[in-house]
């Protein structure tokens, strides 16, 4: 029996994520008759869809058996170079937005020029870059909140009815998001390549394949999303907050954890971080619910990446 | 979690060190912030400058990297007092990791003044200058409640996060001032009460004070009256209670009185705020470092550097001024 499950487990990543999400809602739903209304349930999706977007990227580094601390910090200096090119400069919103996230994206790009061309570790490379991300953004926005953002800025916060509660113009962008890449990594050949990258990059270069192209450029795509989710988190905070950020690396990579992607690289899927994410705003939301003190959040979050990780490294080794 | 970020910041952290001014003088006054970034510590660094620049001294300062980062500051300041700095001001980020430190460095012959927070135990520094913190959630607890007079209160708090005096005073503050049941003022733990019905974690931060609120109005979409740690946090609250079309029936109040955050109070996002001025904190620090370095006396005990509620709305028996004079009086810029 014990054996069975141990083997669904290993040839099943998802089931475990999957099975823990299923627990954790079914327990809140019976603590809080609010849980499982649709309002509360698409909040919860508000409330998940910028450290969402960050995950993605996080996902595809962690899939080569990198990882990004400097995510949450890249994200910021892209919201913050949107808002104040509008709010003080006075740009169209196409323009900034889209210079933001090419911003986002070069930076993260040189991560993966110094993870390939002179082969520093990724978390060196990504905790350096954390820091002159943060100076940077600090640097940039004077230490002060940009305020006074025009709304087709922060359109993608507005909301629209969804049965009885709404959900807003950002949900839909991060659940795309979400299915496009899930589709890019499963079915196309470069998304095959990160895979088997993270599994033996030798075999992978010795098959022709020309790695480091293709190790920046998961850098940069991830860059990309983290331009998108700071996109998001102004739309939803209606500011540019230079103090945001702090704490999204890590939640990124726990969420990725949770979702059963090994951090050893090669193994895992973007529906797995998908309900890594749920899992952690599920938590976040039910245990307020519960009117249970927050470090229990932090009490559990801690047990259950333990325990990912532990599931993923006994399926390592059998 | 909390753990790992801290390990983090630590390997992360590099807290740098620069004289500001170099003078001929032979006096070095240190001082460490929490952060580089926060315009309350900011402001607080104008202060000392200023100060030091007026009294012809040098002053060294530094900041972790992150609130929390207690390793940071402990570099800083071993590197301060290997700098020849005699006076230490400090903003401690961990109120009881750092004591060890600190009582190092008063072995040592040099005058350890905590600013804005206190250590744990109060009495590890030779002396504090700060904001009574429980005053300043008094004196929103009493505005509250006054306001509030006749209505059945459903309140939600925007805290800090576990176990920082500063959260703990100023909820405490609150909860007396509104007459509820509280804790002391040397309490780490957060009082609760059955009036309050959600008791949630904004870290201070605007995103995640919109999150904690719009989780609080799911548990009781009644609540008329929210108490935030500071203003950022009331933001993201005005920002959660407008998507939920409840902005105009709910009262938001807060502490720390910035610029930005006397704004909102003129704007009607926040009925009140308690304002502090770290300014005058640091300025009263260097003084006490000069004082110091050239009569061998030091000071010691708490010196309260005040506390001012600010609302365009007064209510009668809670002293207040009004907007204009906290715009005057604020810190961050105008």
């Amino acid at each position: 029996m014990i054996n069975t499950i141990k083997n669904q487990l290993a040839s099943h990543s998802i089931l475990g994520p999957f099975g823990a999400l299923v627990f954790a809602i079914l327990f809140f739903s019976t603590q809080s008759p609010i849980f499982l209304t649709p309002h509360n349930l698409s909040l919860i999706l508000q409330q998940v869809m910028v450290l969402g977007v960050l995950a993605i990227g996080q996902t595809l580094i962690i899939l080569t058996a990198g990882i990004d601390l400097s995510c949450g910090m890249i994200m910021v200096i892209g919201s913050i170079v949107m808002a104040k090119l509008v709010a003080v400069s006075g740009w169209p919103v196409w323009m900034a937005v889209s210079c933001g996230i090419v911003i986002s994206s070069f930076i993260a790009m040189g991560n993966g020029l110094l993870v390939t061309k002179i082969k520093l570790p990724p978390f060196i490379v990504t905790l350096g870059m954390s820091n002159i991300a943060f100076a940077m953004n600090q640097l940039y926005s004077e230490a002060q909140t940009v305020t006074n953002l025009p709304s087709n800025l922060t359109f993608l916060g507005e909301r629209i009815n969804f049965f009885d509660g709404y959900i807003n113009y950002g949900v839909f962008l991060f659940l795309f998001l979400f299915l496009l890449m899930g589709f890019a990594l499963k079915y196309t050949a470069p998304g095959r390549h990160i895979y088997a990258i993270g599994n033996n990059i030798e075999a992978v270069r010795l098959a022709g394949i020309n790695t480091t192209r293709l190790l920046v450029g998961v850098y940069t795509v991830a860059g990309f999303f983290y331009g998108v989710a700071g996109w998001l988190a102004i739309s939803r905070s209606g500011v540019g907050d230079p103090q945001a950020g702090q704490t999204e690396n890590l939640d990124s990579i726990t969420a990725v954890v949770l979702g059963g992607v090994s951090l050893f690289g090669g193994r895992g899927s973007l529906f797995g971080t998908f309900i890594g994410i749920l899992i952690i705003g599920c938590m976040r939301n039910g245990l307020i619910l519960m009117g249970v003190p927050s470090v229990m959040q932090i009490l559990i979050t801690g047990v259950l990446v333990i325990l990912a990780v532990t599931i993923d490294s006994s399926r390592r080794q059998s | 979690m909390k753990k790992i970020l801290k390990r983090i910041c630590f390997i992360g952290s590099f807290a740098f060190i620069f004289p500001s001014h170099t003078f001929a003088e032979d006096v070095k006054v240190g001082l460490i912030t929490k952060t580089e970034t926060n315009p309350f510590f900011v402001k607080m660094k104008e202060g000392a400058q200023d100060a030091a620049k007026k009294m012809g001294v040098t002053l060294l300062s530094a900041a972790g990297k992150a609130d929390g980062d207690n390793a940071g500051q402990v570099t800083a300041m071993e590197n301060m007092i290997a700098a020849g700095a005699k006076t230490i001001l400090i903003t401690p980020s961990e109120a009881k990791a750092i004591v060890p430190s600190i009582e190092k460095a008063r072995k040592a012959g040099v005058l350890v003044i905590a600013l804005d927070s206190p250590t744990d135990p109060e009495s590890a520094v030779d002396a504090l200058f700060a904001t009574n913190n429980y005053t300043a959630g008094l004196l929103i607890g009493e505005y509250a409640a006054k306001k509030m007079k006749g209505q059945k209160a459903v309140i939600a708090t925007l805290d800090l996060f576990p176990g920082h005096p500063v959260g703990a005073q100023r909820h405490n503050g609150f909860m007396k001032g509104f007459g509820l049941t509280s804790l002391p003022q040397s309490s780490n733990h957060l009082a609760s009460a059955a009036e309050v019905v959600c008791m949630a974690d904004s870290y201070g931060d605007q995103a995640k004070g919109q999150t904690a609120m719009e989780n609080c109005l799911q548990k009781n979409p009644n609540i008329n009256l929210v108490y935030t740690i500071n203003e950022p946090a009331a933001a993201g609250a005005f920002r959660a209670l407008k998507n939920a079309g409840k902005e105009k029936n709910v009262m938001i109040v807060s502490v720390d009185g910035g610029c930005d955050g006397v704004k909102n109070v003129k704007a009607g996002v926040i009925a009140a705020t308690s304002q502090q001025y770290p300014l005058k904190m640091a300025y009263m620090g260097v003084e006490a470092g000069v004082a110091y370095a050239k009569t061998g006396k030091k000071v010691s005990g708490y010196t309260d550097t005040g506390v001012t509620l600010i609302t365009d709305s007064p209510v009668d028996g809670v002293k207040s001024s009004n907007t204009k004079t906290g715009m005057d009086l604020c810190w961050g810029k105008k």
